[in-house]
């Protein structure tokens, strides 16, 4: 079919620091953009590490130690830095997505940065303190990455095209639908429904979101109670305790959903909670470290 | 014998009355003559309490009568008393029966009770209200049917049919729904002829259930206890205790024509008459609602001025001050009414006009003066208003995106044309950059007022749609075409609407080979594969389709559907055939066309996920986006940055609903404003606050009073009410210190919760995405995801990208 593209439209207003008309991932972020910078940021660093060789063998005292740990220091910095930016929502030509895609592979790169800088030396030191706060800060980073490919996807799955709220609307619905059905069925029924509804916990404790599960979920009590009550009961009643039944199960999935998706979310941001105190205790031990190089220089 | 007057005046609405007080003022003998036994008699029948407004505001009253924006009965009081103060003589049951004269020897009126009266001049001022329209379809008289309301509160527990767009439906609409269960019925998509303050009560009323709409619905037949409807969808019956037909008034032509007025064929049946108001017969005048004017300050300005005129004492009218800001810089600086008549005859839109409808369409436009050389517009501007040249000529550049090696091509427009149809309809960009060839005057409609004028004058929707139809043939089918061969074709061509889902052509249909140019709106192309729907293709204006059939002469292959209200050119068959034939260039052209599309069906018919996608976005209202805020939810690691961004960038409130809003495929639609290409926001803001800048942004000013029109108008839910929050600490602050909420500000929830608290409440107004306009980057949203889930698109750049990338 033909026909001007102009009045097709051309996408993102005038001026706009981003022309994308698809997504994409800050992994690869302008076609891999800082897995290239990193390749030869490593390179440079590589290149005379390997055909210079010092007297007394590498380590941090040497003038190219002293310039991998310079990198090293202001890149660590940088890196820091990042929980400012994302923050300030300044005008600018800048995009977050790429300030994360340098920060992942530039915080990457420092694992070689920081080993040659060190000259593959380890000991009991505040040295290797740093060196080692170094690697579990971009061990939690890699974890966090990871999650970020991961996770996202699963979520949406498991919402099935509901939020969070429209399942605590739909179990409140349930909750409605569950106690008009067990108000013919007695007094017995009518405690479960109100187990379900007053013992039913989402969230709460660190580990009850982070496992998405609650071992002692009212509602799941009540379905097994329910299951027990209505066994013994006459036909019909039987049927209306299947109705009651049917509900609560179908709030036993909203709930696991809702669970599920609670769990996704912090892990989403439990890594988080590792990243960043690391990196807190990185940026003291470097500190330490550089004093005391400095120190016991002269 | 019969009573000598100088004047005599027909009729004591406004008009009359005013024309009556300034007669007595001026110490002229005179006689009012009012048919019923009441003044006003027009406005005795509003329903009672009606609140009657003062429009248009910026005009200034005329007038011995007082007049101010008020309830109906507080201004009849008012006019009552002032009669008897003004000292003006009325004479009630005095229906006319014939005026007879006007040979310079005065006139003889005659009663129908056999009275007579000699006049000197006559004052017709009988308003339209004593010939009401009738329902045009079947059962049109039957006693459930009424053409007038004077008292709501009447009717109690009844199902009411309203039909009717106009202020009086939709009052009583209004005012019924009280204690009635009301449906108003209304032919047009919108309320685009009603009174603002209407215009929002019905829409919130509509809103929020208590009068039902059929919109873009007409009767087809009234039965006893119902109704029939024409709706969108299909036949609607409805049952009903009452219809309450408001469909205006035409002018009494039998009595006009009796008294030797002429009144122009194929009009609205208005006389016409001079700037003073005289008709073709000297000495009878013509003024109010009867002239083609139904304002009430209008009628009584006019009142006062025809009295002057016969006084003597002639005066400009009142929005002369007003007018001559608008024509001062046409060249030769005419005075207001030679400038008025100058373009009436040279515009083509405003031949139809009476002269205060063109004054009046030319109170709401704005004129321009240009030296050859000035840019009026630029390519790719957005921009919703339509030109006239009133003087001079400009260019326009058209850039031929298909032969993009082309040397561009210009094409002019010359005295009384009109340009800037192509934005204007579809809602787009402007396709051309248009300078001024020679110094020229330019007038510019607003989007509003082209509507109007479109809608109320036939002959300019004539002229319009011939000759866009003939620039749209010429600049999406074959550029070269001349105006001879475009002519051949548009006369086998006509406009269809159609409504969103209507199906434009049906896969496998063989007896039809007409061809489709879309003008606005966007349509689907798919085709039935294993028993599903399959999208092959999304067509926005601009663009041809039905093609395949005519060139193959073979049946549809595919099913083309509108993705909106969308409006196509249908050009016969044989007529398109006679222009291949003479053409054989367009002929090769959509061959070309044609095969590309068929190498890319099997690609696309394979890309399920494509089409699924495709129609998704379409049911999200992506066909009248220009840009869309879309989130990758593979990519979302949900950590509202988008929101935080945008509350950040817009006084502490965030325009997006990240979480909100369906998702297909991954693809998440947030709330979030789509900026559409005909913004349902923009159609009724009563300061005219809301906006469309020349890069697409629909945004709004400071001037929002905060009425929550738009907001009610937006089907898509993204403008929300808010006032600003209070301030807050700084990053570090929060960040160092723990002070205040930190980035984002306040949770929208509770911004947006009515929560009362001590002290003056800050003024809410609304506030909508504004693709952060004028903030340098661009969107704060998508600047401030860190992982690259959020883009703004247009949805076409975004549907083509998906078939690569799928």
């Amino acid at each position: 079919m033909s026909g001007p593209p102009n009045r097709g439209g051309r996408g993102a207003a005038t001026g706009a620091a981003f022309v994308d008309v698809a997504p994409e991932s800050f992994l690869v972020y302008k076609q891999m953009r800082w897995v290239k910078a990193m390749v030869a940021l490593l390179l440079l660093c590589i290149v005379p590490y390997v055909v210079w060789e010092p007297e007394g063998g590498h380590d941090g005292g040497t003038w190219l130690g002293y310039t991998l740990g310079t990198i090293g220091a202001l890149i660590i910095l940088w890196l820091t830095w990042f929980g400012i930016k994302k923050r300030r929502y300044n005008p600018g030509h800048w995009m977050l997505k790429g300030w994360l895609s340098a920060h992942v592979y530039l915080g990457l790169s420092l694992i070689v940065i920081a080993t040659l800088h060190a000259g593959f030396q380890i000991g009991w030191n505040i040295h290797t303190l740093a060196y080692l706060l170094m690697l579990a800060v971009i061990l939690s980073g890699v974890w966090g990455a990871v999650n970020y490919a991961r996770l996202p996807a699963m979520m949406t799955r498991n919402r099935q095209n509901q939020t969070l709220n429209a399942m605590a609307l739909e179990m409140l619905e349930l909750d409605r639908q569950a106690a008009d059905h067990a108000l013919p069925l007695g007094d017995a029924f009518a405690d479960e429904v109100r187990r379900s509804r007053n013992e039913t916990r989402i969230g709460g404790s660190f580990f009850r979101q982070i496992s998405g599960r609650d071992p002692r979920c009212g509602t799941t009590r009540a379905i097994a109670n329910v299951r027990a009550l209505a066994e013994s009961m006459p036909g019909e009643q039987r049927e209306r305790a299947g109705a009651l039944l049917v509900a609560l199960q179908r709030k036993q999935e909203l709930l696991r959903r809702a669970r599920k998706d609670i769990r996704y979310k912090a892990l989403m941001d439990l890594w988080l909670y590792v990243h960043v105190p690391l990196t807190m205790a990185l940026i003291a031990a470097l500190t330490a470290h550089v004093i005391s190089v400095f120190y016991y220089w002269g | 014998m019969a009573e000598r007057v100088d004047v005599a005046i027909i009729g004591s609405g406004p008009a009359g009355l005013s024309a009556g007080a300034r007669a007595a003022g001026r110490g002229l003998s005179h006689v009012v003559l009012e048919r019923t036994p009441l003044y006003a008699d027009t406005i005795q029948k509003y329903q009672r309490g009606k609140f009657v407004m003062a429009t248009p505001d910026i005009l200034p009253l005329r007038s011995d009568i007082s007049f101010q924006a008020g309830s109906r009965e507080e201004i009849l009081d008012k006019w009552g008393e002032e009669i008897d103060t003004a000292g003006m003589a009325i004479r009630y049951g005095a229906e006319v029966k014939s005026i007879k004269g006007g040979n310079g020897a005065g006139f003889k009126v005659t009663l129908q009770d056999g009275n007579a009266y000699e006049a000197g001049k006559v004052v017709l001022a009988i308003g339209v209200q004593g010939n009401l329209r009738k329902l045009p379809c079947p059962g049109a008289d039957l006693p459930l049917v009424q053409y007038q309301l004077d008292d709501p509160e009447a009717y109690e527990g009844e199902t009411i049919v309203v039909i009717g767009a106009g202020d009086s439906a939709i009052e009583n609409a209004i005012a019924l729904a009280k204690q009635n269960q009301v449906i108003i019925v209304n032919r047009r998509p919108e309320f685009a002829r009603a009174k603002t303050g209407n215009l929002i009560a019905i829409e919130k009323a509509m809103a929020n259930g208590t009068v039902e709409g059929a919109m873009s619905s007409s009767p087809v037949k009234v039965e006893p206890g119902g109704i029939e409807l024409k709706t969108p969808t299909g036949n609607r019956h409805y049952r009903c205790d009452r219809i309450i037909a408001r469909l205006g008034a035409d002018p009494p032509r039998r009595f006009l024509e009796s008294c030797g007025i002429q009144i122009p064929a194929g009009g609205p049946g208005f006389p016409e008459v001079s700037v003073t108001y005289e008709t073709n017969v000297p000495g009878l005048y013509a003024i109010g609602a009867l002239a083609g004017y139904p304002l009430i300050k209008h009628c009584m300005n006019q009142g006062y001025e025809v009295i002057e005129t016969i006084a003597g004492h002639p005066v400009a009218p009142a929005d002369e001050p007003l007018l001559v800001e608008k024509v001062i810089g046409m060249p030769g600086r005419p005075p207001v009414d030679q400038a008025l008549e100058e373009i009436k005859t040279k515009v083509k839109l405003f031949t139809g006009l009476t002269t205060l409808q063109l004054r009046d369409f030319l109170l709401d436009a704005e004129t321009h003066v240009l030296l050859a050389g000035e840019t009026v517009f630029q390519r790719n501007d957005y921009g919703d208003t339509l030109f006239c040249v009133v003087s001079g000529s400009v260019e326009i550049e058209l850039v031929d995106d298909r032969r993009p090696n082309a040397p561009p091509r210009t094409a002019v427009r010359e005295e009384g044309d009109f340009f800037g149809e192509v934005a204007l309809i579809a809602g787009r960009r402007r396709s051309g950059t248009v300078r001024a060839r020679t110094d020229c005057v330019l007038i510019e409609l607003a989007r509003r007022s082209a509507v109007k004028l479109l809608n109320s004058v036939a002959e300019a929707r004539a002229i319009f749609e011939r000759t866009t139809i003939m620039r749209q043939l010429q600049e999406d089918l074959l550029p070269d075409l001349t105006d001879a061969e475009a002519a051949t074709i548009v006369d086998d061509a006509e406009i269809i609407r159609f409504e969103p889902d209507a199906v434009l052509m049906e896969e496998g249909a063989e007896d039809d080979r007409s061809v489709y140019l879309i003008r606005s709106g966007s349509v689907t192309v798919s085709k039935r594969i294993e028993g599903r729907d399959v999208v092959l293709a999304y067509e926005p204006a601009g663009h041809i389709v039905g093609e395949m059939a005519l060139l193959r002469n073979v049946p549809r292959n595919a099913t083309v559907r509108a993705a909106i209200a969308t409006e196509a050119i249908r050009i016969d068959a044989d007529a398109f055939q006679r222009l291949l034939d003479v053409r054989p260039e367009l002929r090769l052209e959509l061959e070309r066309v044609v095969l590309d599309r068929l190498a890319q069906e099997p690609v696309r018919e394979s890309r399920d996920q494509w089409s699924g996608i495709t129609d998704f976005l379409v049911d999200q209202g992506i066909g009248e986006a220009t840009d869309i805020l879309l989130i990758d939810e593979s990519l979302c690691i949900r950590c509202d940055n988008c929101e935080k961004a945008c509350a950040e960038v817009h006084e502490g409130i965030s325009r997006l609903d990240r979480e909100a809003g369906p998702t297909f495929a991954m693809i998440h639609v947030p709330t979030s404003c789509r900026h559409c290409e005909h913004p349902h926001c923009m159609t009724d803001c009563p300061p005219d606050a809301l906006h469309r800048a020349a890069s697409g942004e629909v945004w709004i000013d400071e001037s929002c009073i905060g009425c929550g029109n738009c907001a009610s108008n937006c089907p898509y839910g993204v403008i929300q009410l808010a006032a600003p929050p209070p301030p807050k600490a700084g990053l570090l602050q929060w960040l160092l210190l723990g002070r205040g909420p930190g980035p984002g500000g306040y949770r929208r929830q509770d911004m947006l919760s009515k929560k009362k608290t001590d002290g003056p409440q800050p003024q809410k107004v609304a506030v909508k995405c504004d693709m952060c306009k004028g903030i340098e980057g661009g969107a704060a949203c998508v600047r401030a995801c860190p992982t690259g889930a959020a883009i703004r698109v247009s949805p076409r750049q975004f549907l083509d990208s998906m078939v690569h990338r799928s």
